[in-house]
């Protein structure tokens, strides 16, 4: 009877992940289009439902009825496989990440499970593996297109990859070392109570420096702007999904989504506590967690909209000569800190 | 049920592998020693290292690939020609094919003789308990430091190698 409850609990579980991160694709479509029309000084979407908040169903109907097209020279298993890589990896990614204190759903389970997926003891670098995986996604629909615009997309995708990922491992490093584990479980667990009676024990306070670092390489990683360079529309048409249409384009546009979502919520738990925070009881940490990640997501969208697009080259040179020796340093203190002090 | 997973695996990595060198398509054979990795990961995971799996996707699969990857597209090209002109020449022939066949006979022999006349010695310390990160590093910096260093010194070597045969003379 308690291995059923537990089995019923966790299936339940992996479906309202699953649920919430499609969703959150749709929803995150639609406040971008809002906060772009709000610093843009317009309207925005706002004749399909009550302030247009319709809008995304409608989009998603309307690409559910396009026509699929695949140009003639394409390679068309690559072709296939690319957009499917890319969302697996979106959705795969948050399987280990944890999102609210052990809970017993109001008495139903004899003993408490954790508000994830699943909880991995190497969890921050199963999502990095995942992430490095999703990737190959970007840079085989450039290739298989068979198009100039898509492949060149596809090539400053793996550039850019190159160039970051080292940066974010090392942002991730520091904090590993503060936390003395790589479950994001403990992470988060690290960081509860508070320094003086006020100030929370987020690492955000100790590692500034570190968490510039992660949100950096984390947009450089969702290819989001100002680094929005396998898709920048003024070059490349659309980047290395300018040969998609209908539903395969719907899985890169979900995927880049749910990577900003998985992005946030990662910081979240690396950096701002989780959903340790003052005010509310520790059942309802949940909400914490939601709403740290909308201000994450808020930032996202915000800096989109205010920043224009680098140029390759000082996204390149920002990446090796700024950033790199940054999060050296960086670890290198908090190295020397944690041996010294003994954290 | 290990034993499951781990034919299941093996065979995966021994095909993919085949794949990579049998079939003329450089972005396929990229693309399967990606596969290769992949299963070889699940085998470090069925040998209870989760650590050491992670390392291998995100260091071989990850990055690496992605670089080969980078290159392929560079050059794109669609298949590996045969030789042509003068490497054909010296190449193509019949009198060559069969030197090469020679070759990996002797090759394939000395395997088989190397093999077969194994003297299995565990390897010097180590505890086996690969699954704690922690262990893991005590091993690595304390009895495997000096080969540690030595492999880290091999390939600085190898990168000033390359940063030497790339320089353009001035």
């Amino acid at each position: 009877m308690a291995i059923n409850s537990y089995f019923i609990a966790q299936l339940a579980l992996i479906g309202f992940t699953f649920f919430m991160l499609l969703n959150s694709a749709a929803v995150m479509v639609y406040f971008e289009r809002k906060i772009a029309a709000w610093a843009q000084q317009r309207y925005g979407p706002h004749l399909v439902g009550p302030a247009g908040m319709l809008q995304p169903i409608a989009d998603i109907v309307k690409l559910m009825f396009k026509e699929e097209l695949r140009p003639k020279a394409a390679d068309s298993f690559l072709f296939y496989l690319a957009p499917i890589l890319c969302a697996t990896a979106a959705f795969a990614a948050f399987s280990v990440v944890p999102f609210g204190a052990e809970t017993t759903f109001f008495g139903l389970l004899d003993k408490p499970i954790g508000l994830e997926v699943t909880d991995v003891n190497v969890a921050v670098l199963v999502i990095f593996a995942i992430t490095s995986m999703g990737v190959y996604g970007i840079v085989l629909a450039g290739w298989a297109s068979n198009s100039k615009y898509s492949l060149l997309g596809g090539l400053r995708s793996s550039a850019q990859m190159i160039s970051y990922e080292l940066s974010y491992g090392l942002s991730l490093a520091s904090i590993i070392m503060l936390a003395g584990t790589l479950s994001l479980r403990g992470i988060v667990d690290a960081q509860a109570g508070y320094w003086f009676g006020f100030i929370p024990k987020w690492f955000v306070f100790i590692q500034p420096l570190g968490f510039f670092i992660f949100m950096t390489a984390g947009v450089a990683e969702t290819n989001r702007a100002p680094f929005d360079f396998p898709e920048a529309e003024q070059e490349l048409v659309a980047g290395y999904h300018t040969e998609y249409s209908s539903m395969t384009f719907a899985l890169f546009f979900m995927a880049e989504y749910i990577n900003m979502v998985t992005v946030s919520a990662v910081a979240t738990d690396l950096f701002l506590g989780g959903w340790h925070g003052p005010f509310l009881p520790a059942y309802l940490g949940w909400i914490w967690f939601l709403v740290k990640i909308a201000a994450l997501l808020f930032f996202y969208i915000w800096m989109r909209w205010t920043l224009p697009r680098y140029r390759y080259d000082q996204l390149m040179e920002f990446g090796w000569k700024w950033l790199l020796p940054l999060a050296v340093l960086n670890l290198l203190v908090t190295a020397a800190v944690v041996l010294k002090a003994g954290w | 049920m290990a034993g499951i997973y781990f034919w299941i695996l093996a065979a995966l990595t021994v095909l993919a592998s085949l794949g990579v060198v049998l079939q003329r398509n450089p972005m396929y054979s990229v693309l399967l020693l990606i596969v290769s990795f992949g299963a070889l990961s699940g085998l470090y995971i069925t040998l209870n290292a989760p650590f050491v799996a992670a390392i291998q996707i995100i260091i071989y699969a990850g990055a690496i690939m992605v670089l080969f990857l980078f290159v392929v597209m560079l050059l794109n090209v669609p298949t590996e020609d045969p030789p042509h002109g003068y490497h054909a020449r010296l190449l193509g022939g019949a009198g060559p094919r069969w030197f090469g066949a020679v070759l990996a006979l002797v090759l394939v022999g000395e395997l088989i003789y190397a093999l077969s006349h194994l003297r299995a010695t565990p390897l010097p310390g180590g505890n086996g308990n690969t699954a704690s990160i922690y262990q893991i590093g005590l091993t690595l910096f304390r009895e495997y430091a000096f080969a540690f260093e030595v492999t880290s010194v091999l390939i600085l070597l190898a990168m000033v190698g390359a940063v030497i045969l790339a320089r353009k003379e001035s």
